[in-house]
């Protein structure tokens, strides 16, 4: 049975819009078929474009011959590396060396990386003449070894990737805190683990990337229709790259049909797309064909655990860890090495251990790039700090749940400094448990493991805690790059009255299905004094608005505290003009006198002198003669968030990282079948926090849709290299998502803990998903309890990998022991 | 010598086309990008995610499966002709009132197929609607509000 709040609370006139499930503005479109995505713009003469891919995961490339695709009537050209090469630099690159010197271009000069790397670009009349004329292009290889495993990127006599780096190695940092020997000298015993593996999987967002890119040859600029959902970083990227300033780069969006993180690296397409625009003189569309998405794009970061070993106390205190974490990023770094920070944003999970130490290396692999995916890197790491918990309480057979509320930072720590620097500002860990046990009647699960076992099945619990961190300082990045100069964040938003008192609202952000017109317009509505039905929130996001800035996107679990806050921001100056307007109108009434009601703005004491927003549209834009000249009111305000933050002190890898935490405690119960390894989740709770909530039902909707990615994830979803570098789950037939038959019974709960650092008391959200993760992992190894107790290790366990570990738990598990300390 | 390009005839949403089409494009690209109905979406290769959901001759068809030509003289329901007007219909509002699309890329698809199935059974049961929408993939909601829209729509 699945209960969620999923009927739509009434909607009360009168009360407060914000935090209210009103039906969301961008739905009416969007059920009609209204919405317009990139692939749904066209433009008159257009050529579509199609790239030519490498089959090999690791060659030279000897020679290339466009000519008899050129030669094919209805192809219009081609771009190559080559001429990249001299038409372009090299993408800046975020890393410190080795990572540094790596050379990327929009496509591949003179070697290729991973299969299905862009080699050329064909661009023709049609979708399917393209396809045609790439079927043409004649190159010729000479392969080299690839390097698919990053625990053997470094061993001697493996081929390099990026002969300029020097070898295999991108990036390398320490992060210890506390300290480490007195924490060890301190414990009663020492759990070491072997390895643990995060798997290698994204998102999938259901509309691919895509691009339809014009260029003006009178004002060299060119207007970029694309679903790329961080137009401030591909700006960043491009400009340099392309030798142009960012004034002739117009992002424009409306509608994006999911994005995850996953379509934050499209710049080297967006470049090959500005590049044949100007060359061939006609509007380039490109749409990204599922299989060339699976091969190429913004895979999340696969991660190794090495040498962990964790100081705890008999009674479960946990003391401290330290571990090797080895990243696998692919062929590029394209937004990498972020991700060897990234993670630092939740260094301790949710556990008030002190001493940590943290060796980590990222490499290059011959493998599609990994960029952010929801989670981005802190999944990784909470996944492990989860897993860590979980083996420490089945090697010292103590209760997950007791270890993790003896461990819980607390209530009453709040706001908790962590180790390194960041602030926890509010939550309830303990009490989120509980609630999440509950719903699933966890209190006779005893009773149901032995039910369970009369029908011949292993019943197991797990739980998965976890934080979704929002909010970046990008100041973070120079512990990655001390030369960069980036910190802090921010987001823009403008709100005006015009002509006839139309409200009207732009937004920095990039929304892909969070709501952001919806959201904004009832905070709008709540400081206007009017009807959200009265608020125009533009859809998507365009460049040319003037309502961006250098951060503004949609990512990593900000919109409810940067774009909204741009939003309060931006009205509360719309209201006080409104004001200072009414009072020169009304000859002379102070500001305090004045208050707004129902679309107008009236004396208090005489709310019949009143001054509808249509007429202060009116007397401002259209009949202002005789007004004030000192009055200082357009109407028309521009507000910038900016987060409290200071750059992090990079020498000792602290400071506050993000500004909010949601959180997350997932608990799910399962039922292993033993003769077969199949298994399905019997009870699921996501109980979440994420501050005020401003509509609830988008709030849970983000908490079920993570969900759902997160089992996709734990079960199914991998991207499975064999030893030669081929993707083995290229498209959705091999690589199974969840569908409408997999989905377990679910009952959502919340708590609201307002973060006191954001002006609306929210905390960014969306992203806390991964704990499904953890859950599974948990339920699995529970499950597994006194059935040869196999340590699962990996991070995705499909049903043939539960049957190796009931039928081999030495050999398909990871290997744990336990010292006394 | 065999001709690659044919004329055809379909009737999509109650109005006539006839068009000069390339024997090997696919319905859903001569509707989107022939026809300029972009309601219907593509998010797949390999006919898996269902984004392109259509009712031919009353039968939902993936028509990224199926060649243009072979829709000749067919009538076509795509999600354009869902609504009354501006009016939505009893299973678009019922998706928008349980927050049963996100980002809106797969609700076209969803939309066709719940059609299809409120059509051959009015009053399906929990099994039938979760069957009914197996073929469509969403990867912003986890289904479960999709599941309950339909449910709703179809008392």
């Amino acid at each position: 049975m699945t209960s969620t709040t999923v009927a739509p609370e009434q909607v009360e006139v009168g009360k407060a819009w914000s935090g209210q499930s009103v039906p969301r503005k961008e739905d009416k479109r969007l059920v009609q078929g209204q919405g317009v995505f990139v692939d749904d713009i066209k433009r008159h003469g257009m050529g579509y474009l199609h790239f030519v891919r490498s089959p090999y995961a690791h060659a030279h490339i000897t020679s290339i011959d466009v000519s008899k695709a050129e030669e094919l009537p209805g192809v219009y050209g081609t771009l190559t590396g080559e001429e990249v090469a001299a038409l372009t630099d090299p993408f800046f690159q975020i890393s410190s060396a080795p990572g540094a010197n790596v050379k990327d271009f929009s496509l591949a000069v003179g070697k290729v990386r991973f299969v299905g790397e862009a080699i050329v670009a064909v661009v023709a009349e049609t979708r399917e003449l393209a396809r045609d004329a790439s079927e043409l292009v004649e190159i010729e290889y000479e392969p080299i070894d690839a390097v698919v495993d990053a625990r053997r990127a470094r061993d001697p006599g493996v081929p390099t990737i990026h002969e300029d780096a020097g070898g295999n190695l991108m990036w390398h940092g320490v992060y210890e805190w506390g300290d480490l020997d007195a924490a060890f000298a301190e414990a009663d015993r020492v759990v070491k683990i072997d390895q643990l593996h995060f798997h290698r999987f994204n998102s999938t967002p259901l509309e691919c990337d895509g691009a339809l890119v014009e260029f003006n040859k009178g004002t060299g600029q060119w207007t970029i229709h694309t679903n790329n959902q961080f137009p401030g970083f591909a700006a960043i990227m491009m400009g340099p790259a392309m030798r142009t300033g960012l004034d002739r780069l117009r992002f424009v969006t409306q509608d994006i049909g999911g994005g995850f993180g996953n379509k934050i690296t499209s710049h080297p397409q967006l470049v090959v797309c500005c590049l044949l625009a100007r060359k061939l003189g006609r509007p380039i569309q490109w749409t990204e064909w599922r299989t060339d998405f699976h091969l190429s794009m913004s895979h999340g970061n696969e991660r190794w655990f090495l040498d962990t070993e964790v100081a705890v106390k008999s009674d479960g205190t946990l003391l401290g860890f330290r571990t090797k974490a080895l990243d696998d990023a692919g062929a590029w770094l394209r937004y990498e090495p972020l991700g060897g920070v990234i993670w630092a944003q939740v260094t301790p999970g949710m556990y008030k251990w002190r001493n940590i130490r943290v060796d980590f290396t990222q490499v290059a692999t011959n493998k599609a790039p990994v960029s952010p995916n929801r989670g981005y890197s802190r999944m990784q790491h909470l996944w492990f700090t989860e897993r860590v918990i979980d083996i420490v309480a089945h090697e010292l057979d103590l209760d997950p749940v007791e270890v993790r509320k003896r461990n819980y930072i607390k209530v009453e720590d709040m706001p908790y400094e962590t180790p390194n620097g960041c602030v926890y500002d509010s939550g309830d860990y303990a009490q989120m448990l509980d609630i999440g046990l509950e719903l699933v009647d966890h209190a006779n699960i005893d009773q149901r493991r032995a039910d369970a076992q009369t029908r011949g099945k292993l019943l197991g619990v797990g739980i998965g805690s976890t934080l979704d961190s929002g909010t970046n300082n990008f100041g973070q990045s120079r512990m990655i790059n001390p030369e960069l100069q980036f910190s802090g964040n921010n987001e823009v938003a403008t709100v005006k009255l015009d002509i006839f008192g139309e409200i009207v609202v732009t937004l920095g952000t990039t929304p892909q299905g969070q709501g952001h017109e919806t959201t904004a317009a009832q905070v709008v509505a709540d400081i206007l004094k009017c009807s959200v039905d009265d608020v125009n929130v533009r859809a998507g996001h365009d460049s040319y608005w003037n309502s961006h800035a250098g951060f503004s996107g949609t990512y990593a679990s900000q919109f409810a505290v940067t774009g909204l806050s741009a939003v309060k921001g931006a009205t509360e100056m719309l209201a006080a003009e409104i004001k200072k307007l009414a009072g020169a109108v009304f000859g002379g009434v102070p500001e305090e006198a004045l208050e707004l009601a129902d679309g107008t703005v009236r004396i208090k004491d005489n709310p019949e002198a009143a001054l509808p927003f249509m007429a202060c549209g009116a007397i401002i834009n259209a009949n202002n003669a005789g007004l004030p000249e000192d009055l200082g009111v357009t109407l028309n305000c521009r507000y910038v968030y900016r987060p409290p933050f200071q750059v992090p002190d990079v020498e000792r890898k602290f400071g506050n990282l993000t500004l909010t935490y949601a959180t997350q405690i997932h608990v799910a119960v399962i039922e292993i079948d033993p003769e077969t390894g199949y298994y399905d989740i019997v009870d699921y709770a996501a109980v979440d926090d994420c501050g005020k909530r401003i509509n609830p039902q988008i709030v849970e909707g983000q908490v079920m849709g993570a969900t759902a990615q997160a089992l996709g994830a734990a079960v199914h979803e991998n991207f499975v290299y064999d030893e030669d570098g081929n993707l083995l789950t290229p498209n959705f037939y091999d690589y199974h998502v969840p569908h409408a038959l997999d989905m377990p019974p679910l009952a959502t709960g919340s708590l609201e803990s307002p973060s006191p650092f954001t002006p609306l008391g929210t905390k960014g959200m969306g992203e806390g998903g991964g704990a499904g993760i953890h859950a599974v992992c948990a339920a699995v190894q529970d499950a597994l309890r006194g059935h040869g107790d196999a340590i699962v290790w990996d991070s995705c366990n499909p049903y043939h990998r539960v049957w190796e570990m009931l039928n081999d738990p030495k050999g398909a598990g990871g290997t744990v022991s336990v010292t006394d300390g | 010598m065999i001709s690659t390009e044919q004329t055809i005839t379909v009737t999509i949403n109650g109005t006539t086309y006839e068009r000069e089409v390339a024997a090997r494009k696919l319905l859903i690209h001569f509707v989107r990008d022939d026809l300029d109905l972009t309601g219907s979406h593509i998010g797949c290769d390999t006919g898996n995610c269902g984004a392109c959901s259509m009712l031919v001759d009353g039968t939902l068809v993936k028509s990224c499966m199926m060649l243009a030509v072979q829709a000749d003289g067919a009538t076509v329901e795509t999600v354009e002709g869902l609504s009354d007007g501006d009016e939505l219909n009893r299973l678009q509002a019922s998706f928008r009132e349980h927050h049963a699309l996100q980002c809106g890329y797969c609700t076209p698809g969803m939309l066709m197929s719940a059609t299809a199935l409120l059509r051959e059974k009015p009053s399906p049961s929990d099994d039938e609607i979760r069957k009914a929408l197996q073929g469509n993939i969403c990867r912003c909601t986890g289904y479960w509000n999709i599941f309950e829209a339909v449910k709703a729509a179809a008392q």
